[in-house]
């Protein structure tokens, strides 16, 4: 099915879009293709299309409203015919790519890349600069908007590159954080590398994984390797950071969750409030008001589904001093996990987050996170979902 | 000297729509590629990653038989000969 409401066009039950009723545009990255959702009705009611890209893997998906137009940025990756990344400048409905590919190993690295994982639009005072994040564990910036990218040297050339191990998905950098402050600031996430920082624009990178429990490493507490599944910066204090690690589980000194509260140099657990254990892959931070955050916990990396099936976000609103559930409308039953990038916010106010699951389903809530309601189902594996208000 | 590379269904939208194209001048089935590089590079980075290497994934049989089963990218090439490319079962 393709059917998508343009600017002047009413709502699909034939309603006229109201005044102030904005478009807000979900992307939805599957195993097997992306999917586009929109709603015109202050997210009350999804219309879905897709696939798009059919049988391509999208694990990264961006919705850049930085610009004059919407851009969607989309990693794909075919299990034959190799990674690229699209771009849409008209909400979806066409598709371009780089004739090059927007992302290739120079010659010099003997390197080819495997997946885009992660593509993170810039500081607002920069539109045209986009980060990616890749397997092999890479960065690339972009400085023209997403259509081509340059491999950042200092990470590839980094000195600890021959101890990272892969995750069970794959050696990637999955987290790619500017710093809203400084456009030389970047704080990145690998599997398993653990977190990376620069301050130079990517000439230079540091670990930075003080505190973080590596339980599957002699040296439970080493430089650098830990498996951080994902990091998210707080919305007011961008020197404050949550992340969820691979941890939390039985054998653990520590939770699975932390805070820092210097820009990445430290970490402290701050799971109060959370389940007993607190595996999972997701953070999300509120995109406009601090010390507001979400989790989507799991049991255990041998158990990797929600506590005795319930699905349950988990928000803070006190910075990661307590956690709380909220699972009004999330299904019971449910035995599958959420992705690291399957869990995230608009950029609405009261922010609309966004759910989907490895059974192929997607959540969205209008009140940020206290309830949920089914948005399409039936997809495969969810991937990623990124969605932005678009009109 | 001219090559006929046929193409699956899921390239030929890269091939401007073509279920073959024609190579000339090439000497080896590497060549091949390299000059599609130049004329549709979004194809043949599709066959060939950025190293130049075939995709894992992607098999080239020059008449009946898989290139890799003799000099790979280095097959001399001829007039008249017809490139195979199809997705490997492997690959999904």
């Amino acid at each position: 099915m393709t059917d998508h409401t343009t600017e002047d066009s009413p709502l699909s039950d034939g309603r006229s879009r109201l005044p102030g009723m904005d478009r807000t545009l979900l992307a939805i990255g599957t195993r097997k293709g992306l999917w586009l959702a929109r709603s015109d009705d202050g997210r009350a009611t999804w219309q879905v299309d897709g696939p798009h890209f059919p049988m391509q893997a999208v694990y990264a998906v961006a919705v850049d409203t930085r610009g004059d137009r919407p851009r969607v940025l989309v990693g794909a990756d075919s299990p034959h015919w190799g990674p690229s990344v699209f771009r849409s400048d008209d909400l979806g409905a066409s598709w371009q790519e780089t004739e090059q590919g927007a992302l290739h190993f120079p010659e010099d690295t003997g390197a080819t890349l495997t997946r885009v994982w992660q593509l993170a639009p810039g500081r607002p005072e920069e539109p045209d600069v986009v980060w990616a994040g890749a397997e092999p564990s890479t960065v690339w910036r972009s400085e023209d908007r997403g259509e081509t990218f340059e491999l950042m040297r200092g990470l590839w050339d980094h000195p600890d590159r021959p101890s990272w191990q892969p995750g069970f998905g794959g050696m990637a950098v999955h987290t790619v954080l500017p710093d809203p402050r400084e456009s030389d600031r970047v704080l990145v996430a690998m599997s398993a590398g653990g977190v990376y920082t620069t301050h130079d624009g990517g000439a230079s990178w540091t670990s930075s994984n003080h505190g973080l429990e590596a339980y599957f490493m002699a040296d439970r507490y080493p430089a650098f390797g830990q498996c951080v599944h994902k990091v998210a910066r707080d919305a007011d204090d961008p020197s404050r950071l949550y992340l969820q690690n691979h941890g939390g589980v039985e054998g653990c000194e520590q939770p699975g969750v932390y805070r820092s509260d210097d820009g990445g140099a430290t970490w402290e657990p701050h799971a109060k409030g959370l389940p007993e254990t607190t595996f999972g892959f997701a953070v999300v931070a509120h995109p406009s008001r601090g010390g507001t955050a979400w989790l989507f916990p799991l049991v255990a990396d041998g158990e990797r589904w929600p506590h005795g099936g319930h699905a349950a976000v988990y928000r803070t609103t006190d910075a990661a001093e307590s956690w709380h559930e909220c699972s009004t409308g999330l299904p019971d039953g449910l035995y599958a996990a959420v992705l690291r990038d399957a869990l995230s916010a608009d950029d609405a106010d009261p922010a609309g987050l966004y759910l989907g699951t490895r059974s192929g389903s997607v959540y969205a809530s209008r009140d940020e996170g206290e309830s949920w309601s089914e948005v399409v189902r039936d997809l495969p594996d969810v991937l990623v979902v990124r969605a932005a208000t678009v009109g | 000297m001219a090559v006929e590379v046929q193409l699956p269904g899921a390239l030929r939208e890269h091939a401007g729509g073509e279920r073959s194209l024609t190579v000339e001048g090439a000497a080896t089935v590497g060549d091949v590629f390299d000059r599609l590089g130049s004329s549709h590079p979004a194809l043949a980075r599709r066959i060939r990653d950025e190293q130049g290497a075939l995709r894992r994934h992607v098999n080239v049989y020059l008449g009946d038989n898989d290139v890799r089963d003799g000099d790979g990218l280095a097959t001399a090439v001829h007039d008249g000969d017809v490139l195979l490319v199809l997705p490997s079962i492997a690959g999904g």
